[in-house]
């Protein structure tokens, strides 16, 4: 295909996202070292209730926004440096906790706290996810034929449901009076709150998560199993592999690639959390770092959004998003070039 | 084909792996179907500790919103007949009467009339026979199951929860034509050119997907809320404020959605043998119409398994719609947010629950049909690369 043609054919593609996401990507670097904000001013208002005798005057000093001849807030923007990164780090707060030695401390910093949260979340669930894919894949494989479809279908709704809508779902069967709650105080005769424990809820997160992942894993896997070589497995047995050891050494290893990639495609998505702050409504208790982004950019009681603050965490995220791809890229970077 | 006898599992072995195959199945279905069963009753049975109450309803049958057996026997024979028409005579009528390039245009009619003939039948007709045969049966006429489809009626009608559905309609339906269009013409470029050039775009576009929405919406929203201002030099007085709108939403979703689109499009496209533009080539097609006349039709089941992605991308995006779109053209799935946040008394509960079964109904169909499709979509990225 000659480079003309090829241009042609990609040039949609590659603007829509040059515009939609490396534009919006060094916009976000560059605001993450200035500050756009309201010029105010500070104004004496001096305010008169009548009174007997003489008036009741008050003054006092109001600050309130600059309005330009159309009546539109004047703006400025300023270069603060690192200023947004030291305020999401929360810098002046985590000096001081280790200056009082106070390491615990560090966690009510929102930027730690989502931090800490968002990567035992990814650690803890990546084996379960895998561990639940694997041991579903490999029942569906020994079930009856006629089964494999209805299976399939029912495995496939955790996964296709909207991911706040699924957290919704099981935040109903166990906040407040949920049934599976009910179930549990009448079972332990114990009164339990979930919507305020911050651990059960951190524990229910872990939950939703793998129940909406795990079929993702089992497919793939399932397809996976499909493709395991007859042969090698009778020769274990012949061998006098037992079942464990059959699983150990020929069906693992064979799924290994796509062990691999499914554990990726995890730690990049469940690094991502977010829907599950929404649908748990947990931010009073647990938070992740796309949230805290997301949180940022919300507007605040006055209509202000930090965008300045937004993007320095969004860039801080990113970090981490790096750390993570590096193992894939330089993966792909080999198979590209054990290719050609 | 029968397994050899060394594979054969012993009885205890499969008796463990049907049992852990059954609490899969459970665990999976539950919390969706348990949410489906509260949507349909009155606040005090839905948030009843007792299952059994949840399931029968006795509150809600007090009220006077219960179901006879007889009631259920007639529903179960009309779903029945409902889908046996819609899996058998169905297809047969909208082959027939759509002409042949119009194949889609005509299921989507079809799909729809029998939707509205289905809700007539069910809702309009249904209780006017029933309820003269119930005053005759006595005992099989007497309700036994509390069942209220009034959470539904509150959302969709007072609370104007149809609107939110045309709004997810116009997103999705924009995010999956443009991303689809675009996407085609890349990933056939892609997947045709062994260039280094094309190595690097796929490279790109592999970091590109990792990227968290939640960065890039922190680039747009400043330019979307400003944009009237920014465009102002080359629009003039029209240009337009780009925060709020369905179009700019429909933009930046397709754009979020393409590195994943062209990527599952290439390894579809590398499926079909480049021997086959080779013929077309020789006979004298450029290479567009080679694209289009001889490739694209052999594409539809990949062209289908990854539009059905970018329809879950869209209709499923919490974060993205429920920043840029303001609250006269929110989707579903931001409104729904909504509704838990100012949850007072336990209608509104019941009313967020009732909305949300009414997000995930259009899912549930969307899987049964194309379940042969996910799969292979999920599985084409992963078992060749």
């Amino acid at each position: 295909m000659k480079f003309r043609t090829f241009a042609a054919f990609v040039a949609p593609s590659i603007v829509m996202m040059l515009i939609f996401i490396a534009f919006p990507l060094v916009t976000v670097f560059l605001n993450s070292f200035r500050i756009t904000q309201p010029v105010v001013e500070q104004v004496e208002v001096e305010t008169c209730t009548a009174g007997f005798l003489e008036q009741t005057c008050t003054t006092e000093i109001k600050t309130q926004p600059v309005l330009d001849a159309a009546g539109n807030q004047v703006t400025t923007t300023e270069w603060v440096g690192w200023l947004s990164y030291e305020r999401v780090l929360g810098l002046a707060a985590m000096g001081e906790a280790l200056a009082e030695g106070a390491w615990a401390g560090i966690l009510n910093i929102d930027f730690w706290k989502a931090l800490r949260f968002t990567l035992t979340f990814t650690l803890i669930t990546l084996p379960l996810v895998i561990g639940l894919g694997l041991a579903i894949a490999i029942a569906v494989n020994n079930a009856a034929r006629s089964l494999k479809g209805p299976v399939i279908f029912v495995s496939l709704l955790p996964f296709i449901i909207t991911p706040v809508i699924g957290a919704l779902s099981i935040r109903w069967l166990f906040y407040g009076d949920g049934i599976v709650t009910a179930l549990l105080e009448q079972w332990l005769a114990t009164d339990i709150s979930v919507a305020a424990n911050g651990w059960a809820i951190e524990i229910l997160m872990m939950f939703y998560r793998v129940w909406h992942v795990a079929p993702f894993a089992f497919v793939i896997f399932y397809a996976g199993l499909q493709t395991v070589n007859q042969d090698t497995l009778e020769s274990a047995i012949i061998d006098g592999a037992n079942r464990w050891e059959r699983l150990k050494y020929v069906i693992v290893p064979h799924l290994m690639p796509l062990i691999i990639f499914v554990a990726l495609i995890h730690l990049m998505d469940a690094y991502r959390a977010f829907e599950e702050v929404v649908g748990f409504s947990s931010q009073a208790y647990r938070i992740t770092l796309q949230w805290l982004t997301y949180d940022l950019l919300t507007p605040d009681d006055a209509g202000n959004r930090a965008i300045s603050r937004a993007s320095a965490s969004a860039m801080l995220t990113m970090v981490g998003i790096v750390i993570l791809l590096i193992p894939l890229l330089r993966r792909t970077w080999r198979d590209h070039h054990g290719k050609s | 084909m029968s397994t050899p006898r060394a594979m054969r599992m012993p009885l205890g072995l499969r008796l463990a792996s049907s049992g852990f195959l059954a609490f899969w199945l459970l665990l999976a279905a539950f919390p969706i179907l348990w949410i489906a069963v509260m949507s349909f009753k009155s606040p005090v049975d839905a948030f009843s500790a007792n299952p059994w109450e949840v399931i029968t309803g006795p509150q809600t049958r007090a009220d006077g919103a219960g179901l006879s057996l007889l009631d259920i026997g007639l529903g179960a024979v009309m779903l029945w007949l409902s889908a046996r028409i819609a899996m058998r005579s169905l297809p047969r009528i909208v082959a027939q009467l759509t002409p042949p390039g119009l194949l889609v245009v005509g299921w989507l009619v079809g799909a729809v009339l029998f939707a509205v003939g289905f809700l007539v039948a069910f809702f309009g007709l249904l209780p006017l026979v029933v309820a003269p045969l119930e005053a005759v049966t006595g005992p099989l006429g007497r309700p036994v199951l509390g069942l209220t489809t009034e959470h539904y009626v509150a959302v969709w009608v007072d609370n104007a929860f149809y609107r939110n559905f045309i709004n997810s309609m116009i997103v999705t339906a924009g995010v999956v034509t443009i991303s689809l269009t675009v996407g085609t013409l890349a990933g056939y470029a892609l997947a045709r050119s062994g260039s280094a050039l094309a190595f690097w775009i796929l490279i790109i576009a592999l970091v590109f997907r990792a990227l968290p929405h939640s960065v890039l919406v922190a680039g747009y929203l400043p330019v979307f809320i400003n944009s009237a201002q920014i465009l102002e030099p080359i629009l003039g007085e029209n240009a337009p404020t780009l925060y709020g709108q369905p179009l700019a939403v429909i933009a930046v979703l397709v754009s979020i959605n393409q590195p994943f689109t062209i990527w599952m499009l290439r390894s579809f496209f590398q499926n079909i043998p480049a021997e086959l533009d080779e013929a077309a080539r020789v006979d004298g097609c450029t290479h567009f119409q080679a694209f289009r006349w001889i490739i694209m039709p052999v594409m539809w089941p990949g062209v289908i398994t990854t539009g059905l992605f970018s329809f879950l991308l869209a209709y499923n995006d919490f974060l993205v719609t429920s920043l840029l779109l303001d609250a006269q053209n929110q989707t579903m799935v931001p409104a729904i947010a909504g509704y838990f946040n100012r949850e007072t008394t336990t209608t509104d509960q019941v009313e967020a629950v009732a909305a949300a079964v009414s997000i995930t109904a259009p899912l549930f169909l969307l899987v049964m049909i194309f379940q042969r499709q996910i799969v292979s979509g999920l599985t084409a990225g992963a078992v060749k690369g």
